[in-house]
């Protein structure tokens, strides 16, 4: 059976039409991606499959439930991060997780066991009993998704879960995402980070305008993403148009005196690039290299421009 | 099954609800202090014999107490961002819109138990109908917990608005409801406006328990509590579905 299946999905804000028709299906244990720009609709589509907001058109599924008609028992098979899902200021660390493990039917000894097995894995166990209204953003964040998955959900929503946390709180909640796919949990994540759908994902589905551009594995998209990457270079002097062209590049787009090189191969590209500058006494004022962005990956997946 | 995990949601909505917001400034100024002080500036230093107007005040610590928690709760949740996860959690609206009444009539029953057993103890209050006085207490508890969650649902995230505006609507209601002026005093369009605030049914139920002079039929204002009641249910249930994502 399909974890999450979702068919004609539709939902309008007055003139706006934030998911506009979309259809896809996840399997269980997939880890699925959600990959889209500011507004392109992500939050919504959760919000959508987690039963907070009625579609004005179109089915979901989740588990063969449809969260519409039967909510409460579609949320019970599903652990839920929102994109502002701040746990209690007012409460202790144990007192969330402990509020959380309730309301989905957890007592006694089971509650306190995987309390403290989540409290050890996040490295909180020391601060159990301390109120989170102090807790900077990361250890916040440890908090919540530790309250979120306190049942061992089937079916794990997150909404752009490691935006702004520093670089050991980001690792630390990747890995326990990647622990429990790898333990038989679907996952559904959105990101607006190519480079984590890219790392983390079985399957990637971009959106954008509320209309899915792509779907497909992270390698098949991968060689879309490779395309995309550029070199961006700056000169002391007017260069002529043409004076670049090679194999390796496949589209130059220059703006002002910056120069953007898109290639798929960085390393080549750069050694030709210092090359013709050496050759023509340029002056290489700045250089950088990038990998794609989302605004390219759309303008390529939608057929608007390159080669 | 989904009753087993309604009923759980609202024990455990109604525990969170009693942990964090009863100590909330709000709550102990609305609930607890301003009949207190309402008290003092009508009351004392008046030559007035207490017994006569306890059942009113008893109603108006009632009210207030009952109808301070409600407002305050979903604003708070939409300003310090915990509603959406909170509607993550196996709930639905009514789960959360009963919690929060529940929390709301617990906290109007203990301050007004405490008010009453003081009263007992120093004021010589007669209490003629325990029986009718438990009923009343715990129906009028209900009633204006209903109505304080009702007054939450604009969808605005800030709780200073809805305090407001659920003072705006909770002050003028005291004045027409036999609080201050006994309603067997009150004529004309005076009696009429009582009609229509549900703590006139109240004050005449505790006149009732407390030996003092109902003006209405017992089953009247008994009916007329669950009335409100279930009519200010309804337009929470209304309304907070309405704005439920709203003033996120
Ligand atoms: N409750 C609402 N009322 C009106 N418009 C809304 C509402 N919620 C979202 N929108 C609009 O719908 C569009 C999609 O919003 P959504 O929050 O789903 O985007 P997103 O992909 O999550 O973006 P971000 O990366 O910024 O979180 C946006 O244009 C947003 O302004
Ligand atoms: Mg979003």
């Amino acid at each position: 059976m399909d974890a999450i299946r979702v068919e004609s999905l539709t939902k309008r804000f007055g003139d706006l039409t934030a998911v506009d028709d979309i259809s896809f299906r996840v399997e269980e244990g997939e880890f699925f991606g959600f990959l889209g720009p500011n507004g392109a609709g992500k939050t919504t589509t959760i919000r959508l499959l987690t039963g907070l907001l009625t579609p004005d058109a179109g089915r979901i599924s989740i588990m063969g439930i449809d969260p519409g008609r039967d909510a409460i028992s579609a949320k019970l098979l599903m652990g839920v991060i929102p994109e502002t899902s701040n746990v209690y200021a007012d409460l202790t660390v144990k007192q969330n997780l402990y509020l959380a493990g309730r309301y989905y039917g957890l007592s006694g000894h089971q509650l306190k066991k995987r309390s403290e097995d989540l409290l050890s894995k996040f490295g909180i166990y020391d601060r159990r009993d301390e109120r989170v209204r102090t807790f900077s953003k990361g250890l916040k964040q440890r908090v919540s998704i530790a309250s979120a998955i306190i049942h061992q959900p089937g079916i794990l929503f997150l909404d752009e879960p490691t935006e702004g946390l520093d670089v050991q709180s980001r690792r630390l909640i990747i890995r326990t995402i990647e622990e429990m796919n790898e333990e038989g949990s679907t996952i559904f994540m959105t990101t607006h980070n190519i480079e984590d759908a890219n790392v983390l994902c079985r399957k990637v589905c971009i959106i954008n305008q509320g209309k899915i551009v792509a779907i497909d594995r992270p390698e098949s998209l991968k060689h879309t993403f490779d395309r995309m990457q550029f070199i961006e270079a700056s000169f002391d002097r007017e260069v002529k148009t043409g004076l670049f062209a090679s194999d390796l590049i496949s589209r130059i787009v220059v703006s002002g005196d910056k120069w953007r090189l898109y290639t798929e191969d960085l390393d080549r590209a750069v050694k030709h690039v210092a090359g013709v500058a050496e050759r023509n006494g340029l002056k290489i004022i700045s250089l950088r290299t990038s990998g794609p962005t989302l605004e390219d990956v759309f303008v390529e997946l939608t057929g608007g421009g390159g080669r | 099954m989904n009753y087993q995990v309604f009923v759980r949601g609202l024990i455990v909505t109604t525990e969170k609800n009693i942990r964090i917001y009863y100590k909330k400034a709000p709550v102990v100024i609305f609930g607890l202090l301003f009949p207190l002080f309402m008290f003092l500036a009508f009351y004392i230093g008046r030559e007035i014999r207490i017994q006569v107007f306890f059942p009113g005040f008893i109603a108006m610590v009632l009210f207030f107490a009952s109808s301070s928690v409600g407002p305050l709760i979903t604003p708070w949740e939409k300003q310090a961002g915990t509603y959406e996860r909170l509607l993550s959690f196996p709930v639905t609206v009514d789960t959360l819109i009963l919690g929060d009444m529940l929390a709301g009539s617990i906290y109007g029953m203990i301050i007004t138990l405490i008010t009453l057993i003081t009263g007992a103890l120093f004021l010589d209050i007669d209490i003629t109908g325990i029986g009718l006085l438990v009923v009343a207490t715990l129906l009028g508890a209900i009633c204006f917990a209903a109505l304080g969650v009702f007054m939450s649902s604009p969808a605005t995230p800030q709780p200073s608005q809805i305090m407001m505006l659920s003072s705006l609507i909770r002050f003028p209601l005291i004045f027409i409801s036999g609080v201050f002026i006994p309603l067997q005093e009150l004529h004309g369009a005076g009696r009429v406006l009582s009609y229509l605030s549900p703590l006139t049914y109240l004050v005449d139920l505790f006149q009732w328990a407390m030996g003092g002079a109902p003006v209405h039929h017992l089953a009247v204002d008994l009916i007329m509590l669950l009335v409100f009641t279930c009519g200010f249910l309804f337009a929470a249930h209304l309304f907070h579905k309405r704005n439920l994502m709203k003033g996120l």
